[in-house]
């Protein structure tokens, strides 16, 4: 390692104990003290390990006292006081801004956010600007060079903190008496998982819960928003597509983060397999609008190429052909709903889904 | 004077009981080095305070609870709506609060600046080399605060519940779920039930407001420590060695500019909160599982996760009554684990290729560690691909590209676009290094033109001064540090290479080591690139560890500079 | 070294890097900027010597490609029973007469001034019927629930159009165009006709009186400012995070520039 203290020797080794209650007040010379010109570029230190101690430190004048061009200066401070102005001015506009102007309409908001944010703004700017000027023409440029000590510690400390460390250990008879350890540690593993055990009780087990969605028998259909059941002959526009969720919970969204559902009009012959004929009513399919990837809404329904795009990662489904998968990460068709229609006419489920929506999951099979 | 009294009252008082005159007489004068790149750390640092104060302001009136309510506020357009009370808050904050919209906004920039000016110093601290040792801990700190951000940005932004965020959260659900034999458990756990459930918002809200800013106030801390006390490192320069700092002391300089640079922060956010609206949760709407928006990304630094999402293929296996969706899993987890291990790794893993166990102060220039900086930039462009990858339904629409286009071209580009950026790296990065041995073999183009009496004209160069000498660092030479053959040879076996190089590691090692090291030597040897430069030779070569001399003779050196290989451990 | 290291310092190199650059970006980018697939439709209604003129304007513009009764050729589609709202839709907004077969038609400014175009609409819609232009009162803004509006429009058009109506990517260069500047009757027509790869939404799936909540709602939010400063086009996060690198980045790396610039002797020092 190179030697930490200075080429022209370093002073400085402690001539005094450490912790010396009575050090002198005010600045002390000590013997051999390099003289300011040369010490403007070293920081002396306290030769050895360069670790904290109580030794004194020399002390040398490193700072010039006043910038070269005292007029520059003083020019710049004069731009610093009013930039400092003009930030006190702004805290004070920001203040009042905030007393006179109301907030509570989409217009109102927008002034109040401009006037507040304007003189904010200012305010921080014109102090920042006016501290860097102050630094780079007022204070007087100056470049300092400090030693690095090296940041291995000597091997006498390194035995040193050896032997105190073993001393411990072998004091605390931890090293010798493996019943003791062994039931130590074995103490600390259940306490360890107490913490984790606890959490248990954040939320419910799965069980069969994503299996199934609230879809029943009998259940009409109806749009979402609108809450209002659907005949086929009223969704007769070929290229039609609405968004429907099952009658009644509208305000349940655990229910239809699982159970909405697009259904989508198709001109007749234009449904195929593995579409699922039974399933649709009058050329209408239904498909569960959870993506088979990761949940998204796959809802975004082109009507001249009959493809279903989810707008998150752009898994497109074959909406003619039982909704398979024809690009993207979707790893599943999406679900077909068995449709019928009930004694008032109105479109209504068979069942539920015959089989889980949504995304994959480790049980699903 | 007033503060030699200050100091003989107050000062005293506290060293009576804190013996604080020498130590913090040491912290006085420290001198941190100047360059701007350095401050690159700083503004991620005050962006974090700027979050903790407007955050406060903000957990004063926001409701982090998912019951339903009926809005009746100030911003008609969504009367009547049913929405959750956090959601409802927010539009509070935002409409019927003053400062509120602002304060909102200035959380929302900060964090967006927060993990921008990270990325930023990331890059400034693995481009460097500034991560070798004694600095790999304050790395690793650095990587874990980087993931922490993530979390807590995405956290942050999910708590207003809207329609945004929320399907952010439903995503998050969906790639839970498909975790192996724990997925649905987890979930559960986390969501107190089915999605969306009424436990998820307050859940992420407490995580959000005090257990991840409590573990970065901490690691923040000890990265700030660890940098003091190891001192900061310094580029290259006149005077600059491995084993000085140079620069200007705390107080009152570096004191005035870090205090000036947080108020540069401070008004740089608020600017952008007063002028750009960001998160406009109120033209989002509540978040419905029923509704979805075209154009839908997390905020940037999330944009990684969403491109690999869309990019990877339906891979998926139903097997025995189980699934594995490899489509989620694999985009999820792995190129973040490959980017994160990697960039953790990188520290040892160069020190083992490389050999070198000493300590570095001084920075590398890029181009003098030239595979570091290849696979830097490779993965740059591994990272850009997902980026990009993940805003493309937005770059289809306003670029008029086909949308599928862009999957299909990211899927190639992802494997193709990180080895041609590697190679082309590698290559420009030797050319600034021969250019730079040019700039010392035939100094700087000084722009007068002489006419020699042959009537030719001739551009004059004058040699480089010390402090241009300096920063080049062409002291930097290939270090092929690995003991091979010397000094563990055993000199009656001395083709038995040493303990590190031995067996199939080892000659992967070995095999590394010359492709990591391989750069332009600045004596004109080696190296395959033939004798000297492009044959201007003047018949000059220098001899080993001679400096080298320029052609108006006389200008070597300085012999104070030294390279960062004078402290290897015996 | 190889060739080209050689011939590194040749003036011509400099150049030959730079066209070589920009061959290859103009290439890529030919390349996978392409033109998107298309189809189009109509639809008419009613009156009398408008029909007429409506006729005579049809076979002067429109017929070159839909055929002279309408019926449809090899490269634009029948426009029998597409209705008068159609019609208008598609001219009005300046989609048709299209520009180029086979590529999505995109709002431009309209060719057929509102007479022409009424009259064009009534002669379709003499053809065979169809969905009718809706009266004013069938697209005022009055007395609607926007709340209702909302909640339709998250569900059934966000997903093509964005939450904002800023528009959105389709598949194959389709894109959902922005609502910016449709007007209430033009997007009744398109609700109600369903114009390229947009869906039909009938007026007994998505009510004329929820029609006009979803026209509210889009109205208003479109004319709501932006209290917070620059809206970045209502696109979202992406525009965000670009503001976030190129702006707010890019300033600090400015300031930091500044405060740690070295000092500059003067003469007077």
């Amino acid at each position: 390692m190179s030697d930490p203290s200075a080429p022209d020797g370093t002073p400085g080794l402690p001539d005094e104990p450490a912790g010396a209650p009575d050090a002198p007040a005010g600045p002390h010379r000590v013997i051999g003290t390099p003289s300011p010109a040369a010490a403007r570029t070293m920081l002396g230190e306290r030769a050895g390990d360069g670790e904290a101690g109580d030794g004194p430190l020399p002390v040398v004048r490193e700072l010039p006292e006043d910038p070269p061009n005292l007029r520059r200066a003083k020019k710049a401070e004069r731009l610093v006081a009013v930039l400092f102005i003009l930030s006190f001015l702004a805290s004070i506009g920001f203040i009042a801004a905030y007393v006179g102007l109301e907030v509570g309409s989409v217009d109102s908001t927008l002034r109040s956010n401009l006037a507040l944010g304007l003189s904010m703004s200012v305010a921080f700017l014109a102090v920042a600007v006016g501290a860097v000027i102050w630094v780079r023409h007022i204070m007087p440029p100056v470049e300092l060079t400090e030693q690095r000590h090296p940041l291995a510690s000597t091997e006498e400390n390194r035995a040193a903190f050896k032997e105190t460390f073993s001393e411990g250990a072998e004091a605390s008879q931890f090293v010798k008496r493996p019943l003791l350890r062994r039931t130590l540690i074995a103490a600390t593993v259940p306490l360890g998982i107490a913490p984790i055990v606890l959490l248990r009780d954040m939320g419910p087990l799965p069980g069969t819960t994503l299996r199934h969605t609230v879809w029943r028998k009998g259940l009409r259909l109806v749009t979402y928003g609108a809450n209002t059941p659907i005949r086929p002959g009223d969704f007769s526009s070929p290229g039609g597509m609405v968004t429907v969720i099952p009658e009644g919970y509208q305000d349940d969204p655990d229910a239809l983060a699982a159970a909405t559902a697009i259904i989508i009009k198709f001109q007749p012959g234009v449904l195929q397999p593995p579409t699922v004929m039974n399933w649709t009513v009058d050329n209408i399919v239904c498909y569960s609008k959870i993506c088979t990837h990761v949940g998204c809404p796959a809802a975004l329904y082109e009507q001249t190429t009959h493809h279903i795009l989810c707008p998150c990662h752009q898994s497109t489904f074959n909406a003619p052909r039982g909704a398979t998968v024809l690009f993207g990460p979707a790893p599943r068709p999406l679900p077909q709903l068995p449709m019928t229609t009930d004694a008032d006419g109105y479109l209504v489920a068979m069942s539920d889904f015959h089989e889980p929506v949504g995304p994959s999951f480790f049980e699903r099979g | 004077m007033s503060i030699d009294r200050a100091l003989d009252g107050v000062g005293r008082a506290l060293d009576d009981r804190f013996h604080g005159a020498r130590g913090v007489r040491v912290l006085l004068r420290k001198v941190f080095p100047d360059h701007w790149s350095f401050l690159l750390g700083e503004i991620a640092l005050y962006s974090f305070i700027i979050l903790l104060l407007t955050g406060t302001f903000l957990t004063l009136f926001f409701q982090p609870s998912m019951t339903d309510v009926v809005y009746h506020g100030s911003y008609h357009s969504l009367d009547g709506v049913h929405m959750s009370e956090a959601y409802a808050s927010t539009l509070n904050i935002s409409f019927d609060v003053r400062g509120g919209l602002l304060m909102r906004q200035i959380h929302h920039w900060a964090a967006d600046l927060f993990m921008a000016a990270i990325f930023a110093h990331l890059l400034r601290i693995f481009f460097t080399g500034a991560y070798r040792k004694p600095r790999e801990v304050n790395w690793l700190i650095g990587i874990t605060m980087l993931v922490l951000g993530m979390l807590e940005g995405l956290f942050g932004y999910s708590l207003p519940d809207d329609l945004l965020s929320g399907t952010g959260l439903r995503i998050l659900e969906g790639v839970m779920l498909s975790i192996p034999v724990v997925g649905t458990y987890l979930t559960f756990f986390l969501f107190g039930g089915p999605f969306p459930g009424n436990d998820i918002i307050p859940r992420l809200y407490i995580i959000h407001v005090l257990l991840i800013p409590g573990l970065l106030l901490a690691l923040i801390s000890a990265h700030l420590f660890i940098m003091v006390f190891q001192k900061h490192t310094q580029m290259p320069g006149k005077g600059h060695t491995n084993t000085n700092v140079v620069g200007q002391p705390m107080y009152p300089y570096f004191m005035a500019k870090t205090g000036a640079f947080f108020f540069f922060t401070f008004a740089a956010v608020a600017l952008a909160s007063t002028f750009v609206q960001i998160n406009p949760i109120w033209l989002y709407g509540p978040y419905t599982p029923v509704g979805i928006s075209a154009g839908s990304q997390p905020d940037f630094y999330m944009g990684f996760l969403e491109g690999t999402l869309r990019m990877f293929p339906s891979w998926t296996w139903d097997a025995w009554g189980h699934t594995v969706a490899w489509n989620v899993l694999i985009p999820a987890l792995v190129p973040l684990g490959l980017i994160f291990t990697g960039l953790a790794l990188w520290p040892f893993l160069e020190a083992w290729i490389t050999g070198d166990r000493s300590e570095h102060h001084l920075n590398d220039r890029p181009r003098n560690a030239p595979t570091r900086t290849a696979l830097g930039i490779a993965g740059i462009t591994f990272y850009g691909i997902f980026w990009a990858e993940g805003a493309n339904d937005v770059i289809a629409d306003h670029l008029d590209i086909s949308l599928y286009l862009t999957t299909e071209i990211a899927r190639y580009a992802i494997f193709i676009g990180p080895v041609v950026a590697y190679w082309v790296t590698k290559r420009i990065c030797l050319g600034l290094q021969r250019k730079d041995l040019h700039l010392v073999e035939h100094g700087v183009e000084t722009g007068i033109i002489r006419q020699l009496p042959s009537g030719e004209y001739v551009e004059e160069t004058r040699p480089l001064n010390d402090e241009e000498l300096a920063g080049l660092a062409i002291d930097y030479k290939a270090r092929p540090m690995l003991p091979v053959g010397a000094p563990d040879a055993d000199p009656h076996e001395p083709d038995v290479p040493p303990p590190g190089l031995r067996g199939g590691l080892g000659k992967l090692r070995l095999r590394l080591n010359k492709a990591v090291t391989e750069s332009v030597p600045m004596d004109g040897h080696g190296n395959g690139y033939g004798g000297h430069g492009n044959g201007h030779g003047n018949g000059h070569h220098a001899e080993e560890g001679e400096s080298v001399t320029v052609r108006s003779g006389g200008q070597n050196a300085p012999s104070g500079v030294e390279g960062g290989d004078g402290q290897s451990e015996s | 070294m190889s060739w080209i290291t050689a011939r590194r310092r040749r003036p011509v190199a400099g150049y030959a890097v730079v066209l070589l650059g920009l061959i290859l970006v103009g290439a890529i980018y030919a390349v996978i900027t392409g033109s998107g697939e298309s189809s189009a439709s109509t639809t008419p209604s009613a009156s009398r010597a408008q029909i007429l003129r409506g006729q005579q304007i049809f076979q002067q513009t429109c017929a070159t490609c839909h055929g002279l009764e309408a019926q449809g050729t090899a490269v634009a589609p029948s426009l029998i029973g597409v209705g008068s709202a159609a019609v208008d839709f598609q001219v009005s907004t300046g989609r048709m007469p299209a520009k180029e077969i086979g590529s999505e038609n995109g709002r431009k400014p309209a060719q057929l001034n509102p007479t022409e175009t009424k009259a064009v609409a009534a002669y379709i819609a003499s053809l065979a019927g169809g969905p009718a232009i809706p009266t004013p009162a069938e697209v005022s803004t009055s007395g609607t629930n926007a709340a209702l509006g909302q909640q339709l429009f998250i569900a059934d058009c966000a997903q093509c159009h964005n939450f904002d109506g800023a528009g959105g990517a389709l598949t194959d260069g389709k894109y959902a165009p922005p609502l910016t500047q449709a007007t209430p009757t033009q997007i009744y027509e398109a609700m109600l006709t369903g114009p390229e790869a947009m869906p039909v939404f009938n007026n007994t799936t998505i009510t004329p009186s929820e029609k006009r909540d979803i026209i509210a709602y889009v109205t208003a939010t479109r004319v709501t400012p932006n209290p917070g400063g620059f809206s970045l086009g209502r696109v979202g996060p992406v525009t965000e995070g670009l503001v976030a690198f190129l702006g707010l980045l890019f300033f600090m790396v400015l300031s930091a520039m500044w405060i740690t610039a070295k000092h500059r002797k003067t003469a007077d020092e």
